[in-house]
Order: structure tokens, then C-alpha cells, then sequence
């Protein structure tokens, strides 16, 4: 019964390490800001719950399970906040890929500012030379 | 700060209080006249110090419509999970993404709070936009591979938010749901 019971912690431990693994990857492999930010949500979230799952089953005692519920509702509570505002602020200042974006309902009259204009490929205007570095803050 | 009934505030203020003294016992670990005690000090001293806004429309819980939406998160949680997962290993890397707007129709804070974290974390979705007033969400979609691919994950997002609707939501928010999902059916 233990060896079952810690055959599946184990089974959740590695997969949630393997899933954290998969945000790291994402970090380093996505194209712009938004799509990381992905990557930093669900991915983790997810490897985070299977983590403390496979740490509950194999620690003993009701104390440290209390624990890692509130460790687990509070990466589910506070992941999607921190997501949103770092995408958010993303978008204000187009660090965007807009090359890559099939469609951008977003993007109305009041968010075309020139002014605060990011440096990714996709946000240079058409026929215009890109802005050179020290410009782009 | 204004003087309130306390009966009013006791309204709005207890399920936090509930709350804050529930953290407090299990970052203990064990249940304890003591902890609770404690934990109740602490919550009366935190919002007395760092006072909090009403929560307006306060939730009512449906038990099984709640377990139908819990269910269908943690499903969403582990495909999405995989699914982001699966984009970060493909050897193409991603192609392409999109931004999309969607009409919500629910009309409450807590409720309009509880879409965007669900939105989140499920649907190969981000929130970048709220709009309170128009009750318009703008999202982010990650794995975004033909234009059918957006509408249904745009008709997801309205699927989520009436699970939590029936979960949570008031009656007008139900009916406005309802109201809405009838337009929708051919």
C-alpha cells in the first residue's frame, strides 16, 4: 500500500518538475512577452498543484498538507494577477509581436499611440526605417 | 471612514474575517482554540489597520453547479497545461497568437474577478483587458491556429463564465446568461 502510494507521489513529483521544466523552455523559446507570459502561467501552475499533490502524499501528517493547499491556492489566486499586469504593460509599450498575431481586435483608435512605440520587428511602422536603439525607450 | 451599522459592516466584513482566520489555522497546521483566537485578533487588527472595499453583490454558492465548474477547471487546467507544455517542446515554435475581445455578461465585480482568473488559467488564454463598464474582456490567445480556432476559443470563455455564473452569480445574472445563450442557438 506505501509502495503504491509512493509510486504516485513520485509520478506527480516528476511530472510536475517536468511541467515547471516546459515553463522555463517557454520562457526561453516564445516570441514576445504575451506568449512567455503563458508559459508562466499554466504550465507552473499546473506543475506547482502536481508538486505539492505528490508532496502531500508522501508527507506525512495533516499539518503539511494544510500547507501546500494554501501554497496551491494561493498560486492559483495569484499567478493569473501577476500575468495580466505584466501582459498588460506589455502592450502598452507594443512589445508585441504583431507579425505573428492572426487577429487583433484590440487594437482601436485609442491604443495606436506612436509615441510609446516598442522595439519588437512587428512594430515598425510600414515604410518606415526601424527606430534605432537609443530611441526606443 | 464613514460609521456604518455594524450589522452592515459585519455583512460585508465577516467572510473575510472567515477567511483571514482560516489561513491563520493552517499556516498553523492544527486546529486549536488558541489558533483561532489568535487568528481572529489578527484578522480584526489586519482589517482595522488596512481596510478593505465591500465586495458588492455578495456571492451565494450553489453547491452543485459549483462542483460541475470545479470539475470542468481542473480538466481545463491539466489539457491547457499540456497543451502550452506541447508548444514549448514542438520543434516549429509558435506560429501564431491572437487578441481577441469578448462580450461577458455577468454584471458583478466578484463574479467579472472570477471569469478573468478562470480565463486565465484555463483556456490557452491570458487576460490583457477588462473594460468594468462595457463588460468587455480582451484576451490573449497563445496557440491560435486558424480562425475557427478563435471563435470556439471565444465561445469557451462564454462557456466558462456561465459555469461560474450558475455557480456563484445572482439570479439576473443567470437570466441574463440564459437570456443571451438563447440569442446564440440557432
Amino acid at each position: 500500500m506505501s509502495a503504491l502510494a509512493d509510486v504516485i507521489a513520485a509520478a506527480c513529483l516528476l511530472a510536475g518538475a517536468a511541467l515547471c521544466l516546459t515553463a522555463g523552455l517557454g520562457l526561453v523559446r516564445f516570441p514576445d512577452v504575451l506568449s512567455r507570459m503563458h508559459a508562466g502561467t499554466k504550465p507552473q501552475v499546473l506543475g506547482v498543484l502536481l508538486v505539492m499533490v505528490g508532496a502531500a502524499i508522501r508527507l506525512d501528517g495533516w499539518a503539511n498538507a494544510w500547507m501546500l493547499l494554501l501554497v496551491a491556492a494561493f498560486q492559483l489566486l495569484t499567478a493569473p494577477v501577476s500575468a495580466h499586469l505584466i501582459s498588460r504593460v506589455a502592450y502598452r509599450r507594443r512589445h508585441v509581436r504583431r507579425d505573428l498575431l492572426l487577429v487583433d481586435e484590440f487594437g482601436g483608435a485609442g491604443h495606436q499611440d506612436l509615441r510609446h512605440r516598442g522595439d519588437e520587428p512587428g512594430d515598425a511602422p510600414p515604410g518606415s526605417p526601424r527606430p534605432s536603439a537609443g530611441q526606443s525607450s | 471612514m464613514s460609521v456604518e451599522p455594524a450589522a452592515t459592516r459585519l455583512r460585508y466584513q465577516g467572510p473575510l474575517i472567515a477567511w483571514l482566520v482560516l489561513v491563520w489555522v493552517l499556516l498553523w497546521g492544527t486546529f486549536s482554540w488558541a489558533n483561532l483566537l489568535s487568528g481572529l485578533v489578527v484578522a480584526l487588527v489586519l482589517l482595522a489597520l488596512l481596510p478593505l472595499p465591500h465586495v458588492v453583490g455578495g456571492a451565494r454558492v450553489r453547491p452543485l453547479p459549483l462542483l460541475v465548474f470545479l470539475g470542468h477547471f481542473l480538466s481545463d487546467l491539466v489539457v491547457s497545461g499540456a497543451e502550452v507544455a506541447w508548444q514549448t517542446l514542438r520543434p516549429g515554435g509558435v506560429r501564431s497568437t491572437a487578441i481577441v475581445q469578448v462580450q461577458l455578461r455577468v454584471d458583478s465585480d466578484l463574479l467579472l474577478t472570477m471569469v478573468a482568473e478562470a480565463t486565465s488559467l484555463v483556456p490557452g488564454s491570458l487576460v490583457l483587458d477588462l473594460d468594468r463598464e462595457q463588460r468587455v474582456i480582451t484576451l490573449h490567445l497563445l496557440p491560435a491556429r486558424d480562425l475557427a480556432d478563435v471563435e470556439r476559443k471565444k465561445a469557451h470563455v462564454l462557456v466558462v463564465e456561465g459555469r461560474l455564473a450558475r455557480a456563484f452569480g445572482s439570479a439576473d445574472d443567470i437570466a441574463a446568461v440564459e437570456r443571451d445563450e438563447q440569442v446564440r442557438a440557432p
